[in-house]
């Protein structure tokens, strides 16, 4: 059916025929949508009217799609600022679900969903799986961490509204991962990319040929990876490795997915509607070049975002996809435009690593975070320049030193870290700054 | 009676010993004693100096981390029972030895061994009143030169 949209290389699945609308009836719903969003954040959310009546301007300025100019840019501070519940549109009578992502300063970002909102990112997902080939009667192992983090549930739903067969696994386990994959001839794995670089290994290890499964296709995201990665992946596990990409601000997994030409992610644009901008003037850049994606909710109820940086640089592709998709593509995200840097599909910020630090000594010692990969494990490194306050001619003290560091890093960002002291001055500093990250992962 | 000890950080890695002595070397220092303890990253050196407080400047100078610590260092009876003896009077006052180390030259026919106590005024005290001799500074730095 439909194949003249179509070259054939990708699956048609009706789930997924708005991708494939004529640009001018994309636009239109792109539009209606934004109309009927940016009026309702006016009425309901207090901090989007008063950004608004500082430009001043009313939903009614909004006269076209690219009206969408006029309006003013939210951060990740703004969510910050009115935790927990401030930016919400919704009464909670009508919230179903609440996720929460790490913040910058130990308070995590909350965002909500009603009904409507976790239809809506069922059904996002479910396209993504669709434009990964994935259908009726695989079956999927989620291997996404379940929880407060999006990815779990977002795949999930995802899964189930497609009708594939989910295996609610979660991360971690590495060993039993394995043996169900075996044992319940999965098809489809969905996880970190360096997750499943580990699951490669410890498999080589058990002596299961992870080539010889059923395993056919494979679906990463939350943190950055290369195609060297990808090759890697698809070799040694004789499947098909896509990318997806998405964020809680947003909606969580299911804001953009590469298709069977993986040239690049495809936006859900019907429902989040991307620009890239230089973010240093904020202006939109031209066509195909380089900047930081800007992404508005279109259709969300509990949570609307408008103009919402997300930090990640990328840049559009010019031409039409092969695939058919007439949304528009970005390039595969490899960098950010500030310092967070993402270990373990946890995002993590300098800053609060900094804090951290400042809870145990009392000021912030001189410290670099090294990021290294250990056979498909990113792992974090602390060190730390010893001071004449920190120093003590007992062992016992600087190793009890060395673990306080550690766990006040622990508390702050939920990961357990190495910590190593080290010698002043061996930390190089540029212009009287140290260089906080060095990140050694291969990628 | 109490030595004061210089201690520094070091980082466990080849050369990182040899540059401390380097630097008090350049400047004419001599070494009475050291001891070195180390985990597998880091590492503390103590050292015993009589121009302890010239060698802490250059030390810091030089951009190493140096603290002051005071020890105190005993003769010991050089034969099976000597040190025995020593921490036993430690042992019944509940004082804690943090560590210890031998010095490389005699006190006639005793060694020398440098003690690092949570409690050191109460330490010189009892093995003063069981009539151990504890060396203080101006003895230690003239038998280190016998």
């Amino acid at each position: 059916m439909v194949s003249y949209w179509h070259d054939g290389s990708s699956i048609f699945n009706p789930i997924s025929a708005v991708e494939y609308l004529p640009e001018e009836y994309l636009i239109k719903i792109q539009f209606h949508r934004l109309k009927v969003m940016i009026k309702r954040a006016y009425e309901k959310v207090p901090l989007f009217r008063q950004r608004l009546e500082e430009r001043n301007i009313t939903p009614d300025n909004i006269k076209s799609l690219e009206d969408i100019n006029l309006l003013p840019f939210f951060v990740k501070t703004d969510l910050r600022d009115t935790y927990p519940f401030g930016l919400f549109a919704s009464p909670m009578e009508e919230i179903i679900r609440l996720h929460a992502s790490s913040g910058t300063t130990g308070k995590p970002i909350v965002v909500a969903y009603t009904k409507e909102d976790i239809e809506i990112w069922a059904d996002v997902m479910a396209r993504c799986l669709v434009s990964c080939g994935v259908e009726r009667g695989d079956i999927v192992q989620n291997a996404y961490g379940y929880g407060l983090f999006t990815g779990g549930l977002g795949f999930h739903y995802g899964a189930e509204a497609l009708g594939a067969t989910v295996i609610p696994i979660s991360g971690g386990n590495t060993d039993r991962q394995i043996m169900i994959m075996k044992d319940f001839n999965v098809t489809v794995i969905c996880c970190t990319p360096s997750y499943f670089t580990h699951i490669i290994e410890r498999a080589g290890e058990l002596g299961v040929d992870l080539k010889s499964l059923p395993l056919r296709i494979g679906i990463f995201g939350a943190e950055p990876w290369s195609e060297g990665m990808r090759e890697y992946i698809q070799r040694e596990a004789n499947i098909e490795a896509y990318d997806v990409y998405g964020l809680s601000e947003i909606i969580g997994p299911g804001v953009g997915i590469e298709c069977k030409c993986r040239e690049g992610l495809h936006i859900l644009e019907d429902h989040f509607y991307p620009e890239i901008i230089d973010p240093e003037t904020l202006q939109p850049v031209p066509e195909g070049e380089e900047g930081e994606l800007v992404l508005t909710t279109l259709s969300k109820k509990a949570m609307p975002m408008i103009r919402y940086r997300t930090r990640d640089i990328t840049a559009f592709y010019k031409e039409k996809c092969k695939c058919g998709r007439t949304t528009r593509r970005i390039r595969k995200i490899s960098r950010r435009s500030d310092d967070m840097f993402i270990i373990r599909g946890v995002n993590v910020y300098p800053s609060q690593i900094e804090s951290a630090l400042l809870s145990v000594e009392g000021s912030t010692p001189h410290y670099q975070i090294r990021l290294t990969r250990d056979h498909g494990l990113d792992q974090m490194e602390i060190l730390i320049e010893v001071t004449k306050e920190m120093f003590s001619d007992r062992i016992g003290e600087l190793e009890k030193l060395q673990e306080k560091f550690a766990q006040a890093i622990e508390r702050t960002v939920n990961l357990r870290v190495n910590v190593r002291l080290v010698e002043p001055h061996t930390i190089p500093r540029s212009e009287g700054k140290a260089k906080r990250i060095i990140d050694e992962r291969k990628i | 009676m109490k030595i004061n000890q210089i201690s520094m950080f070091l980082e466990n890695k080849p050369g990182r010993i040899s540059e401390p002595c380097k630097v008090l070397a350049k400047n004419n220092i001599n070494i009475l004693t050291l001891s070195l303890a180390d985990t597998q990253q880091f590492g503390i050196l103590r050292l015993i100096i009589k121009e302890w407080e010239k060698a802490k400047k250059v030390l810091e100078e030089a951009g190493f981390v140096v603290n002051v610590t005071e020890v105190v260092a005993t003769e010991v009876e050089d034969k099976p029972g000597g040190l025995a003896k020593i921490l036993e009077i430690i042992e019944q006052e509940g004082i804690n030895i943090e560590y210890m180390y031998a010095f490389t030259f005699r006190s006639g026919d005793k060694a020398v061994i440098v003690f690092r106590f949570d409690e050191p005024d109460k330490a010189i005290k009892a093995l003063l009143d069981k009539g151990v001799n504890v060396l203080n500074g101006v003895q230690l730095y003239e038998k280190s030169n016998q």
